[in-house]
């Protein structure tokens, strides 16, 4: 009893350092994000919104911001046509070296960013492709491809397998059958797909500064600002980069684990 | 009955290594209930998905209306199945659920949407037609199942244990909702089970499935009465299942000697010779009991085992001295007039019109 109580309180506080060193930083970061001083120091200068007044003012960040959004939008419907392929091809067929081939399309995550950036560049550059904001387009889907194949591969799984045979039975051709049946059914993990491989490429920062060329994107242009100097616009950005990812990871969340809740129920 | 609708000919299946159907031969009938019934395993979903085209027979042909089906895709023929899973779309309403097929079909959206409600409306779902799936229960979606099939109006309509996960009075209704629906729209069920009391409720034919052949094809009646072979006489069950060799033969029957005496048996052919094995079933519902013993042809004294109620029913389960076990059953007022000790001396009997004769496995 009592050394039950003893070990809730240590694991408490366990859980608790945890959250702190993950949470901290970012939300000092926006702390600082509205503080009038330029260096982060306590105690804290007036409430300033200065640094945003800032960052909206400079054209080079809204470039930064929309070449960022077009290459999450891009990355996150390609990479997720790719999983939803891969993850429909492994649910429904039995083929020779079905093993590799999934290996093979679960790896990305695996290899180091700052390993897979440098492929990628010595890659794209060799074909003449590096340098374009659809070279970071490319790259992203490789790496992200992996987490929509996952997510959706899971809700297939769930899916009674006579679901498909019914809707042949009923007069669905196989392509009516995908349209109308294995697409509807998949829809909160296409997504929560869609979600994820957003937020991954939004944040990504080692590809995309390999292979971007002069096409910034936000992360990228983030540490050109720190490298240059210590300027609180870096936390006025950060904060709008974190409110758009964890707003994404938060919606894959609610889609896939609603619609599992759901399906759990009937 | 005219032509056959459906036609199994020589129709074989394996997967792998493994036989699932043995060449079988089988005729469906236009307008009739036909039960396919056996135990697990024994290739009865297997012929029905066949007929569905979502299996493909290995050799031999199945024809329907003259034409041979083998090759014919699933979604290509009129052949809805009701799933034992019942496999609802579960992103779909009620309703959407019962257009689906006619969707398939190209049908546009008012005729659709008229077709389904009709249906709905025929069976007594029409309030929850914009309900989701998820939000009825078992029976409810069995005649969703059933509309969404129906809505196609088929020559011929597939049902693998559709009750098999209802409760017991359920089915009773279920199995009633069926028949009346076979009988008013005069076409063709095939429906496969397990259970024995649903196919002999239902079905105007039943087919005998085990190991992946056809052990016999008849109306209820004859399934129960004249059992060709052991294996249905086992199925069917509460049969009393002797067997011995061929003593003697009369003009009107044989005597076969078996472990626990010898019995007579009345013949419908005359294949047997003497010295022959034979084997033969007595109905438990046509043994009678005394406490003496009766002086008939057909007697065996026995000392009781154990007894099981279903309902108003009982059925004894005895022995001879020579271990062979025999089963009589009764009901059970009558058995309360009989005064059963567990000691006391039973003698069972039975005329020899009630032994009918197996074929030789």
């Amino acid at each position: 009893m009592n050394s039950n109580r003893i070990l809730n309180i240590v694991l408490a506080a366990y859980v608790g350092v945890i959250f702190t060193f993950i949470f901290a930083p970012i939300l000092f970061s926006v702390i600082f994000s509205f503080n009038s001083q330029r260096f982060p120091t306590i105690p804290l200068g007036n409430f300033s919104t200065e640094w945003y007044v800032k960052i909206l003012n400079d054209p080079d960040i809204w470039q930064a911001a929309l070449n960022s959004l077009i290459v999450s939008s891009s990355t996150a419907v390609i990479a997720t046509i790719l999983g939803f392929c891969t993850a429909y091809s492994d649910f429904r067929y039995n083929f020779r070296f079905k093993g590799p081939y999934l290996a093979l399309i679960l790896l990305p995550p695996t290899i180091p960013l700052i390993i897979m950036a440098l492929a990628m560049l010595a890659w794209l550059s060799k074909l003449g492709m590096s340098g374009q904001l659809w070279s970071i387009v490319f790259a992203h889907s490789v790496l992200t491809a992996p987490f929509a194949m996952a997510i959706i591969r899971l809700r297939l799984n769930q899916m009674d397998p006579d679901l498909e045979s019914a809707s042949w039975n009923l007069g669905g051709s196989e392509w009516a059958t995908m349209r109308y049946v294995i697409i509807p059914f998949c829809k909160p993990a296409i997504i929560s797909g869609l979600c994820l491989a957003a937020a991954v490429s939004f944040d990504e920062f080692a590809i995309s500064w390999f292979v971007s060329g002069l096409n910034k994107t936000l992360p990228v242009v983030i540490l050109e600002i720190v490298q240059g100097n210590i300027d609180p616009q870096v936390n006025a950005i950060g904060t709008f980069v974190f409110l758009i990812s964890m707003s994404l990871v938060i919606l894959a969340q609610i889609f896939f684990v609603y619609r599992q809740m759901k399906s759990t129920n009937t | 009955m005219t032509k056959p609708l459906v036609v199994f000919k020589n129709v074989q299946k394996l997967f792998g290594d493994f036989v699932a159907v043995k060449a079988i031969n089988l005729e469906i009938h236009e307008g009739e209930f036909l039960a396919i019934m056996g135990p697990s395993g024994c290739g009865k979903t297997t012929t029905l998905r066949m007929l569905a085209g979502l299996e493909e027979p290995s050799t031999g042909k199945i024809y329907m209306n003259d034409q041979v089906m083998n090759k014919v895709k699933p979604h290509e023929r009129d052949t809805p199945l009701v799933w034992q899973s019942l496999a609802l779309f579960p992103f779909l309403t009620v309703i959407e659920n019962v257009e689906f097929g006619l969707k398939m079909r190209g049908i546009d959206k008012s005729e659709r949407k008229r077709r389904a409600l009709e249906w709905l409306e025929k069976l007594d779902i029409i309030d929850f037609s914009e309900r989701d799936i998820s939000t009825l229960s078992g029976g409810q979606k069995q005649r969703v199942a059933l509309a969404r099939s129906l809505v196609l109006e088929p020559k011929i309509l597939l049902l693998d244990e559709p009750l098999s996960a209802l409760d017991a009075h359920l089915v009773i209704r279920m199995q009633a909702v069926l028949v009346q629906l076979q009988r008013e729209l005069g076409i063709t069920f095939v429906y496969v089970t397990h259970s024995q009391s649903e196919a002999f409720a239902m079905a105007d034919r039943v087919v005998i499935m085990g190991n992946g052949e056809i052990s016999q094809v008849g109306t209820p009646k004859d399934i129960y009465r004249s059992p060709q072979n052991k294996f249905v006489a086992e199925f069917v069950g509460r049969n009393n299942i002797l067997s011995g060799t061929v003593f003697s033969l009369t003009n009107l029957g044989a005597h076969i000697e078996t472990a626990s005496g010898t019995f007579s048996v009345n013949l419908k052919t005359n294949k047997l010779v003497k010295g022959q094995k034979a084997s033969f079933v007595i109905s438990a519902d046509l043994v009678h009991l005394s406490h003496s013993n009766p002086e008939v042809q057909n007697s065996v004294h026995c000392k009781l085992i154990s007894e099981e109620f279903v309902g108003s029913m009982v059925t004894l389960f005895l022995e001879d001295n020579s271990n062979q076990e025999f089963k009589v059953q009764m009901q059970e007022r009558e058995l309360s007039k009989f005064d059963l000790k567990p000691d006391s001396d039973i003698w069972l009997s039975w005329s020899a019109q009630s032994a009918h004769l197996l074929d030789v496995s």
